[in-house]
């Protein structure tokens, strides 16, 4: 549904920016594509500030950042140290002093969390990088040439796409090895499909447009029309589905964790943590409790966030 | 349409070839040797020499994906490092567990997901719809790993009304049959083991559900929307049809085409949330048996399953296509003959 809306809002959102160029050369105008920019780039911001839970999002995220980076360059302002081990004081229920109890390394679980915002926050960003810039790469070749390089490329993510995402992230990360970056690697390379598929179907209705055709009219190469012309107008879908992949990406990263996959002992990660605390379950919920919750704010963050974007791209909900 | 079907099937062979490519990259050029982690570490070179010769992983490796693709046609798919038995009789001792798994969960969140979204849609913007969407947005941001630790927590830690994991009592347990032990204790008319099997089957299928379920939810009540708002709804109404009918019948059922494809690709993502969900669970089905595989390099189980699961994922696809023909007046088979 997002996919077919965003297809819509690459013509209905910017009436403008098509009007204008329409028969004529006149799209390529730097003064108008500027303006297309800037009313997109206010589109977004105004989804995000009309919309409560997405505005709240935003700072969550914020300080989820915050938060990863402090305890990244300034470890010394944690109470107490996430990764030593503390055998007089395992498993202690919350309290004042430790505010989600400790693990069973004795080691304080709300310190943890803190610093697993680095590894959740990191593996979320650069997987989705990863998978964005092959993805759109591989979407814009494929929809703009179309023929043998669309039949290859779309072929080859159909195989990709017929093997459960988590499960191809398994199988690569037992292949990799545990390791944060090798978790960015294998994350990054299952979503690779979702991307390209976007893009190339928005590409394959943009790319017969009339400003396309002007472009190519006046001799502009194909690389500069996929990145100067066709990809800003794709920009909307990815941004949300980059959004709304970040959350995806965290899921993920905690799945990988939880099966005993993710990072190597004594690093911090949320699904990680869950996963060891899970045979204590009962005598210790707070082990699993907190890292859960952990999770699960950070994705809804993504996710309100990226719902908010949209709406705010969408000219269907838009309030102008 | 047999020509459409059968062009579709063709089509299969490539993507089905190419997921097997995928995986032998993965697990023989990607992965390190398995010799030393299923021999241990204390065995000698030539042991794990002899062990490689054994297994054929000594040969060039185009060979040994000749020889799996060989296999793989006649219906072996070759042997478990461990247990020495073919990987076809593994996964089919675990692949009735998932299945059964995987169809509840399916049957659970497609009837609660369009109930609900069709609720949400009718009753637009009341509370029940900010509700529903409010549990829809809980249901994809939670992991499916810590609901299912959630629901052990309450209702088998401290309620102590559900079995924390596990198909059956052992003692409870059918032998024999298919393998779907609903199915085989109402064959075999054992209505006590039927009952417990439904218990163990609860949380499961609950947490296993709740991810398509609220995917079914969003669509089914944005696709109902759209629907409601149609000019053949407003005449329905304005012919004095009751509006349990026009919801109904004609709403309900012209929003289902796009449900029906998100059902259909749930069903196969699925199998992925079966991974998690049975080693929550201590489920014995293929998803708890891939990842311990995964975790001792056993290559042949690994590049069955994912084989296995990548034939359901498609064959589904495929399903969903057809009965997207049949569903949607608007669709010929000869326009889809072309596309």
């Amino acid at each position: 549904m997002a996919r077919r809306n965003s297809r819509k809002m690459a013509s209905v959102a910017y009436p403008d920016l098509t009007l204008d160029a329409r028969g004529s050369v006149s799209l390529i105008d730097e003064e108008a594509m500027l303006e297309g920019r800037q009313s997109f780039w206010k589109d977004v911001w105004s989804g995000i500030f009309s919309n409560k839970a997405a505005f709240i999002s935003l700072l969550f995220i914020l300080i989820l950042g915050l938060v990863a980076l402090v305890t990244k360059v300034f470890p010394q302002v944690l109470p107490y140290d996430p990764f030593a081990q503390d055998l007089k004081n395992t498993l202690l229920g919350p309290s004042a002093a430790h505010w989600c109890g400790t693990d069973l390394q004795g080691r304080d679980i709300f310190c943890r969390i803190l610093v697993g915002t680095q590894i959740s926050l990191t593996v979320g960003f650069s997987a989705v990088a990863i998978s964005l810039s092959i993805g759109v790469l591989l979407g814009a070749v494929s929809g703009y040439r179309g023929r043998r390089t669309d039949a290859v490329v779309m072929r080859v993510m159909d195989m990709m796409l017929a093997i459960p995402s988590i499960l191809l992230a398994i199988a690569l990360m037992a292949a990799l090895g545990k390791g944060v970056e090798k978790a960015v690697i294998a994350i990054g390379l299952v979503s690779i499909p979702e991307y390209a598929r976007i893009v190339r179907s928005e590409i394959l209705s943009i790319k017969e447009s009339d400003y396309v055709a002007a472009a190519r009219v006046i001799g502009d190469s194909d690389s500069k029309i996929i990145f100067r012309h066709i990809l800003p107008n794709v920009l909307p879908s990815i941004i949300v589905r980059a959004t709304l992949g970040i959350s995806t990406a965290v899921l993920d990263t905690a799945a990988l964790g939880f099966l005993g996959l993710g990072v190597q002992p004594p690093l911090a990660e949320w699904g990680d943590m869950l996963g060891r605390g899970r045979d204590e379950i009962l005598r210790a919920p707070w082990l699993m409790l907190f890292p859960g919750l952990a999770i699960m704010s950070t994705v809804l963050a993504f996710n309100l966030l990226g719902n908010g974007i949209r709406d705010g791209l969408d000219p269907k909900t838009r309030k102008r | 349409m047999l020509k459409y079907i059968l062009k579709r099937l063709l089509m299969m062979i490539p993507v089905l070839l190419g997921v097997t490519i995928i995986i032998f990259l993965i697990t023989r050029v990607l992965s390190p040797d398995p010799a030393p982690v299923v021999l241990g570490e204390h065995a000698t070179m030539e042991q794990m020499a002899t062990w490689r010769q054994d297994n054929g992983l000594s040969d060039p490796i185009w060979l040994q994906y000749v020889n799996f693709i060989g296999g793989a046609l006649h219906g072996d798919l070759g042997k478990s490092y461990y247990s020495k038995a073919p990987v076809v009789r593994e996964i089919g001792a675990r692949f009735p567990a998932t299945i059964e798994l995987a169809i509840c969960a399916i049957l659970v969140a497609s009837v609660l997901g369009v109930t609900l979204g069709r609720v949400a849609a009718v009753r637009k913007n009341k509370l029940v719809d900010h509700a529903s969407m409010l549990f829809a947005l809980i249901g994809v941001s939670m992991p499916i790993f810590w609901s299912g630790i959630l629901l052990i927590l309450l209702f088998a830690g401290i309620l102590h009304w559900l079995p924390s994991g596990g198909r059956a009592a052992p003692m409870l347990q059918p032998s024999g049959g298919t393998g779907l032990f609903i199915l085989d204790t109402i064959v075999q008319g054992n209505w006590r083991a039927l009952g417990d099997v439904l218990l163990h089957l609860i949380l499961p299928t609950v947490a296993l559900a709740l991810y398509s379920m609220a995917i079914i939810t969003r669509m089914t009540r944005s696709s109902m929307v759209n629907s409601l708002n149609e000019d053949f709804v407003r005449t329905a109404r304005a012919k004095g049809l009751s509006r349990r009918v026009v919801n109904g019948k004609h709403a309900l059922r012209t929003a289902m085409l796009p449900v029906t494809t998100v059902i259909g690709l749930q069903l196969g993502s699925l199998l992925g949330g079966a991974i998690l969900t049975e080693t929550v669970f201590a489920w014995p089905g293929i998803g708890k048996y891939t990842v311990e595989c995964v975790l001792k390099s056993d290559f042949p189980v690994i590049q069955g399953v994912v084989l296995l699961i990548a034939v359901i994922f498609v064959a589904i696809n495929l399903i969903v296509d057809i009965i997207y023909a049949f569903l949607d007046p608007r669709i010929k088979y000869g326009s889809l003959d072309e596309g």
